[in-house]
């Protein structure tokens, strides 16, 4: 199985949002792919809540990324997590959190590592590393 | 300041809400009208969550928000009253007759439902609700963030909203 066939989680959120965080995944690590998008744009909410269920099971992956943690997406992905406890969400996710799960998720011989609740744990882990690259200077 | 929008939103409370409407209007209370939902306590933990601390949000049956809706446009403070569909917001109209205005903030696409704009599918008996509450004199207009401009009701209908 080569890397590209690996997907470790769902990106979604408003507009290009999604589409735009892949981009950029893609042009610093070449593993943009690794990720799938998905836009809220134009969606119902059963509609969304079905698409983001259709993308985790066609890719095995059981985290989903958004933007907002009161956005459509958000509210979506917490639908499905009624039905799906497994699935592990991560709300206000920006491009580091994404890189640093992404490199924790994935071994250097590009399998993925651990089980479910070691997913949560990766995800944990990455969202405090991220958290961190927010910053403010100068004024 | 009272209710400054009556919102129908299939999606209710979500980020056009509590940030596109929200940051401009200094957003405090929000009045989620559903019967549904005020009868769920898991929904609510669900719609709650996702709103800032300092915002407060009000479960509300249709005949319980009617009951209140004089205290609510009372309130001094700012807030938007949701509701997730057109029939919802004319039950709540034919009950709460001071409401005098309709947001149409997003209504999408389910079987039976024409669409109107980018964020408004309607069917024909939704098409014929809204006609109704603007024949009894509700000033009703869709737009989805505050920067857009407001379509009317016959600009809507008539497909002319995204030009």
């Amino acid at each position: 199985m080569s890397d590209d066939a690996i997907v470790v989680g769902v990106v979604a959120g408003h507009g290009d949002y999604a589409v735009g965080m892949l981009s950029a995944v893609e042009q610093i690590t070449g593993r943009g792919s690794s990720f799938v998008a998905v836009s809220n744009r134009g969606k119902s909410p059963p509609e969304l809540e079905a698409e983001l269920a259709a993308q985790l099971d066609s890719t095995g992956a059981r985290v989903i990324f958004t933007d907002l943690p009161a956005g459509s997406c958000t509210m979506a992905a917490r639908r499905l997590q009624r039905a799906r406890p497994d699935v592990v969400l991560v709300t206000g996710a920006n491009l580091a959190v994404l890189m640093e799960y992404l490199f924790a998720a994935i071994s250097p011989l590009g399998t993925p590592v651990g089980g479910l609740a070691h997913t949560a744990a990766l995800a944990r882990a990455a969202v405090d590393k991220a958290r961190d690259t927010l910053s403010v200077s100068g004024g | 300041m009272g209710l400054v929008l009556h919102r129908i939103d299939d999606r209710l409370i979500h980020g056009q809400v509590v940030v596109g409407w929200g940051q401009p209007l200094g957003l405090r209370f929000i009045v989620l009208v559903d019967d549904d939902v005020a009868a769920s306590d898991w929904e609510q933990e669900l719609y709650r969550m996702g709103v800032p601390p300092d915002v407060e949000v009000h479960f509300l049956s249709v005949a319980d928000a009617a009951r209140t809706i004089t205290a609510l446009h009372a309130d001094p403070r700012p807030g938007i009253l949701l509701v997730n569909s057109v029939d919802t917001m004319r039950r709540l109209i034919a009950a709460a007759p001071s409401i005098r205005t309709v947001n149409l903030g997003g209504v999408h696409h389910a079987d039976g439902r024409t669409q109107r704009l980018r964020y408004v599918f309607l069917t024909p008996e939704e098409e014929q609700q809204l006609r109704a509450l603007e024949q009894a004199g509700i000033d009703i207009t869709a737009q989805d963030v505050p920067g857009a401009r407001p379509i009317s009701l016959q600009d809507v209908l008539a497909g002319r909203g995204d030009g």
